[in-house]
């Protein structure tokens, strides 16, 4: 296997001025194209952990290495180019007053010319879908293209690994579908992708690997279809699988031979099931 | 039996804006719970504040149509009178913390004691709010100490001792991790148990299919649909169209229909959906 693009190696992180471990031993290796889901409940270590990968905060015990580069020794903005992380809240990342300013912030900070600015702001524009938009002012846009625009400024960084940070949160079903479509398109353009996220559809849809964590550490690290059909340890950590695997997990118990993830898998087994 | 709510050919706009509800109708009864889904935007949350006067007294703009709500019509009672027929909980647990009390149990109080009632009816209300929303024992926890689930239900039990006759819930649990929407979601069936008359909006349909009396689905300040849950969640193909998903159990069960000519019956909660499968495969 190649060199992963992020490696964590037993990785402790107490916050300043507390004695509470909020990570505890987590190791981890992510290799470049991967699209991976971070699940587990709010104060488990999930955004912890995220904010270690991308230099926002530097392990209080073990290593984190990006690109073979120690964020401890490394200054942060040498990180923060290579992981992009997109906030959850889009209010707390956005301060320009057009789009077009707002995407061109981060490549303007790297003292990049005019042609390439120009080059990049288009280019993370059209990715995202917000072309026309140019000259609107951030706060007149709909709340799923605010998000929208929050991705497309950390795009226009360039960073290999992009970090969202619950996507899906506060967005309605449509919103939810346009980020999981979002997820995917990016990750075939290249990028690797870790998303913080509660919304067991998109994982069920979207991620290819499902990291659960809980108390600061890993419960579970594995292929999604692996994770969302552990019932027993995502009860464990209060997680809810998705609908059909929730289904298809009682019907299993009565001895039905059924495995599917998604609504689309569900249907096609259960077209099989019934047909016989 | 006359209606608690009563909303009458409602249309408004914002002041110098477009319309954002237009010829809306419907009633709420005594017991009743009505969810209300639709994409963001549609005016859910205006619906909502248009229920206990916020519109049109706070944001002012045009009006038309009538709202009845206890028996109060909207328009000519003030915010502070409907306050204590409807009882509002929003989005953000943190926005709606009083920010002054110290306590949970003095943020529970804070309400009542606003409207100046007694300190012995205080203690008893205080006290049987933060029972309804299973708060006992964080009386003397700041607000600010709680989980985003816990900050919820305190925000949920604030309203609840003011003992409106309307409990309206907009996206109560859009902000809260599993864990928090589980305890929320518990608290809200639980009250709609025990008779209470509540307006939830929600993305979660999956939760509200297991509790929702009636469903009314608003898109661009229209209502596309509106009955018994049952007949509005299983319309798949309206639903989708509006980029609304249906739980994942009823859009399987009505493209497998679809889709090999069957005719199961259409579950919208998952427990129906473990009865029809086992019985359509003979697992039973």
């Amino acid at each position: 296997m190649a060199d992963p693009i992020i490696k964590v190696v037993n990785l402790w992180y107490q916050y300043p001025d507390s004695d509470f471990w909020a990570l505890r031993g987590v190791n981890l290796e992510i290799q470049r194209g991967e699209l991976i889901a971070l699940i587990g409940q709010n104060g488990g270590g999930k955004s912890t952990l995220a904010k270690n990968l991308n230099g926002l905060y530097k392990p209080t015990k073990g290593r984190v290495l990006v690109e073979g580069l120690d964020t401890k020794q490394v200054p942060t903005h040498e990180i923060v180019k290579r992981v992009g992380y997109v906030f959850q809240n889009p209010s707390h990342q956005i301060f320009e007053s057009k789009v077009w300013d707002e995407v061109a912030y981060g490549p303007k900070n790297f003292g990049l010319d005019e042609e390439e600015i120009k080059e990049r702001v288009e280019w993370a524009l059209s990715l995202v879908g917000l072309q026309g938009y140019e000259d609107t002012h951030p706060y007149d846009l709909d709340y799923g293209k605010m998000k929208l625009l929050t991705v497309a400024s950390v795009l226009a960084m360039k960073p290999d690994v992009l970090v969202l940070d619950e996507p899906t949160t506060g967005q309605d079903h449509k919103g939810r579908w346009i980020l999981a479509e979002l997820s995917k398109k990016l990750n075939r353009e290249g990028f690797t992708i870790v998303t913080i996220t509660h919304d067991m559809r998109y994982v069920a849809e979207v991620a290819k690997r499902t990291i659960l964590i809980a108390n600061g550490q890993i419960l579970m690290d594995g292929p999604t279809r692996k994770v969302l059909t552990d019932i027993e340890t995502l009860r464990k950590a209060a997680i809810k699988p998705p609908q059909v695997v929730q289904l298809a997990h009682a019907l299993r118990d009565k001895g039905v031979e059924i495995d599917a993830l998604t609504v689309r898998e569900a249907l096609e087994q259960f077209k099989k099931i019934l047909k016989k | 039996m006359e209606p608690i709510i009563k909303v009458e050919r409602l249309a408004y706009s914002y002041p110098k804006r477009e319309l954002v509800l237009y010829d809306v109708s419907f009633e709420v009864q005594k017991g009743e719970v009505l969810g209300i889904i639709g994409p963001n935007g549609a005016g859910k949350s205006t619906l909502c504040k248009s229920l206990n006067g916020l519109v049109p007294h706070f944001y002012g703009g045009k009006y038309g149509g009538r709202v009845v709500v206890a028996g109060m019509e909207v328009l000519k009672h003030t915010v502070a009178e409907l306050s204590t027929k409807v009882g509002i909980v929003f989005q953000d647990p943190e926005e709606q913390m009083s920010g002054l009390a110290l306590t949970v149990w003095e943020e529970v109080a804070f309400g009542l004691m606003m409207l100046g009632f007694p300190k012995e009816e205080i203690i008893r209300r205080v006290e049987e709010a933060i029972k309804q929303v299973g708060l006992e024992g964080f009386e003397k926890r700041s607000p600010f100490e709680l989980s985003g689930g816990q900050q919820q239900r305190l925000a949920i039990a604030t309203v609840l001792a003011v003992k409106p006759e309307v409990l309206v819930l907009d996206e109560p649990t859009a902000q809260l991790d599993p864990i928090g929407k589980f305890e929320v979601f518990s608290v809200i069936k639980r009250l709609a148990e025990e008779g209470s008359t509540i307006v939830v909006v929600e993305h979660e349909i999956e939760e509200l299919a297991t509790f929702a009396d009636n469903i009314l689905l608003l898109d661009q300040g229209r209502i596309k649909a509106y009955g018994p849950a049952r007949d509005v969640l299983t319309q798949v193909e309206k639903l989708k169209s509006l980029g609304v998903d249906p739980p994942s159990v009823t859009e399987l069960t009505y493209y497998l229909n679809k889709e090999l000519g069957t005719s199961l019956e259409v579950p919208i909660t998952l427990d129906e959906a473990i009865k029809i499968y086992s019985e359509a495969i003979g697992v039973s």
